[in-house]
């Protein structure tokens, strides 16, 4: 396993350098207070929109708040974010997907219209309609990015589901007095297992973007807390006087995205016996 | 002339349709259960007097059981009366009539750019497959699938409308009223939207010419002796063309989604600020009637996709 792990790596730099760009980003953000040199929301009004120096290296806000600062702090709050939703998007997805393909019968009509019914969704609209109705805030927004990714995870699972359930060793198990949910546990999830990881990666991707929409448009972290897309809200209302101070927080997503997408694109290669290079 | 089994295809495709509008627009009125607490007295706002609150129950039928209440809801809907703003208490319907075409424009000039540029881009990356000019157009087909439109938007805003002027930083103008204006104003936002849609359409583009270039047919017209050149571009582009369908409404319903932030960069009132703000004053009617609108457009144009799809595909006799 652990082989298999480094050999991938090895073999596909780019993933490398992502999976490590990533790690590293995740201890920035653990480590952000002891690293960050200033606080988040301390207010130096002395010296709104600094240019770069040795105490503010990336300068300040339009606040005098320091921006490397809130870079640091501003990564917690959208890992956090992203990883919530993914994980929310999981929880809901694997059970419901394993439940459709496995049952199958009406209970698959059901689940996979509904499916299909979510994923007609635009899913930012449906994100901001349901943080709207469940109340603004960075929380519920990822609970509602969550709610729509989930259906992703649900479709790949249960289309695994489905193939695994009329798998010999499937008939064997019953045959032996196997129960449903050993069934499961045992033999369909972890074929399923490998389809998930990769769809997970590339979702976190895509919910690093809907946190920062969806803070951008101010539905998601409320200010004085610090995320990228709140930063890049406030960039732009300063943009006719300080263009600069957009570039730092979307850097950090373009680059973060870009890592979570290389990283599952790899993986799906390296997961997939089928697939050669 | 359609044969009997293409129809059948296309009887079921639309029967299939059925319980996903149903479910769908189940979801759309469902958003009201989402609400914590008296739906009403949320709904109604801080300080409201008991006769606006009574009024909303009223509006919504809250006392009702659920079905009933979405009974309702989708009658009124359909026939085009999607109930009235919280805020300015006009109809959602005038609303929305009124946004989605400054919508519409901008999300149909990127589709556009994005496969006027993108397909071109993706046939040629395959016609030399991990050559420099394939490795460049991958690479940044994976910047801009991880660009935040948005933020593409706010860099075309800060270059082309504030430090050179070139076009107009924010607003729209009718196309019926001065298409030349509108144009103009619609190009900075349509180019941030066709970032993200111009890397999808030329990396499946790539993908699916890859794929054909290395099937056997294509080993039959190098052996009968035909140029590269057109076995890519007319033979090629005839087998790749029925994928373009799928393209194209991918490309469509992401646009659709993306633009919701865009518009916001550019103080567009289209269909994007109509529910960002709804949704800031939690305006009920006005998010659920926009994405009402929205999930039936992205139905429509798939069952449009999957019926022409139909038609053209040549494996189903």
């Amino acid at each position: 396993m652990a082989r298999a792990f480094f050999a991938w790596l090895r073999s596909d730099l780019r993933a490398a350098l992502s999976l490590g760009f990533l790690l590293a980003l995740l201890l920035l953000s653990l480590a952000a207070p002891w690293i960050a040199p200033w606080s988040p929301t301390f207010q130096n009004i002395d010296i709104p929109l600094a240019d770069a120096d040795a105490a503010h290296p990336l300068g300040t806000d339009d606040l005098g708040r320091d921006v490397l600062s809130r870079l640091i702090y501003g990564a917690s709050a959208t890992l956090f974010a992203s990883f919530l939703a993914v994980t929310i998007a999981t929880v809901i997805g694997v059970p419901v997907g394993l439940l459709a393909g496995f049952k199958g019968g009406w209970v698959d009509d059901v689940i996979s219209r509904m499916i299909d019914a979510l994923l007609s969704f635009p899913a930012i609209v449906l994100a901001i309609a349901v943080t709207s109705a469940l109340g603004i805030g960075l929380t519920n927004g990822m609970i509602a990015v969550g709610i729509v990714f989930s259906p992703q995870i649900a479709r790949l699972v249960r289309a695994r589901a489905l193939v695994v359930r009329q798998e010999l060793y499937v008939d064997a198990a019953r045959c032996m007095g196997a129960s449903s949910a050993r069934i499961l546990w045992r033999h369909v999830l972890p074929n399923a297992i490998q389809p998930v990881i990769v769809q997970v990666t590339l979702l976190l991707a895509g919910a690093l973007l809907a946190e920062a929409s969806l803070s951008f448009l101010g539905l998601g972290i409320q200010p004085p807390n610090p995320s990228w897309g709140a930063m890049l809200a406030r960039a732009y209302q300063n943009m006719e006087i300080a263009p600069a101070l957009m570039y730092p927080p979307g850097l950090a997503i373009l680059f973060t995205a870009l890592a979570f997408n290389t990283l599952g694109e790899s993986l799906r290669v390296a997961l997939d016996p089928t697939m050669k290079r | 002339m359609l044969t009997a089994a293409r129809r059948a295809v296309i009887r079921r495709r639309l029967l299939q349709a059925v319980p996903v509008l149903v479910l769908a627009t189940l979801v759309v009125f469902g958003l009201l259960k989402l609400m914590p607490g008296d739906i009403a007295i949320t709904l109604a706002g801080e300080n409201a007097t008991d006769e606006r609150i009574n009024e909303i129950r009223e509006m919504y039928g809250l006392n009702r059981p659920f079905l009933v209440q979405y009974g309702s809801w989708l009658g009124h809907a359909i026939t085009g009366d999607l109930s009235k703003s919280l805020a300015s208490g006009e109809a959602v319907a005038t609303s929305i009539a009124r946004s989605f075409p400054n919508t519409l424009l901008i999300v149909l000039l990127a589709m556009g750019v994005a496969m006027g540029v993108g397909i071109p881009l993706g046939i040629l990356a395959a016609s030399k497959p991990d050559s420099l000019l394939d490795r460049v157009v991958t690479s940044i087909a994976s910047l801009g699938i991880a660009v935040p439109s948005f933020w593409l938007a706010m860099i075309l805003v800060a270059w082309f409308a504030l430090e050179w002027g070139w076009f107009p930083a924010t607003g729209s103008v009718a196309l019926g009223q001065d298409p030349v204006k509108a144009l103009h104003h619609a190009v900075l936002p349509a180019l941030a939207l066709a970032g993200g849609g111009l890397a999808e359409v030329s990396r499946q583009l790539r993908s699916s010419m890859v794929e054909y270039l290395s099937s056997s047919p294509v080993r039959t017209l190098h052996a009968k002796g035909l140029s590269p050149m057109s076995i890519l571009w007319k033979h090629g582009l005839k087998n790749v063309g029925v994928n373009l369908i799928t393209v194209a409404t991918l490309l469509f319903n992401r646009m659709l989604a993306a633009t919701v932030v865009v518009e916001a960069v550019f103080a567009i009132p289209g269909m994007g600020n109509l529910i960002v703000n709804g949704a800031l004053h939690r305006d009920l009617p006005v998010v659920q009637g926009v994405v009402f609108v929205m999930v039936l457009v992205v139905i429509t144009v798939n069952l449009v996709a999957d019926v022409l799809y139909t038609v053209l595909d040549p494996r189903i006799s």
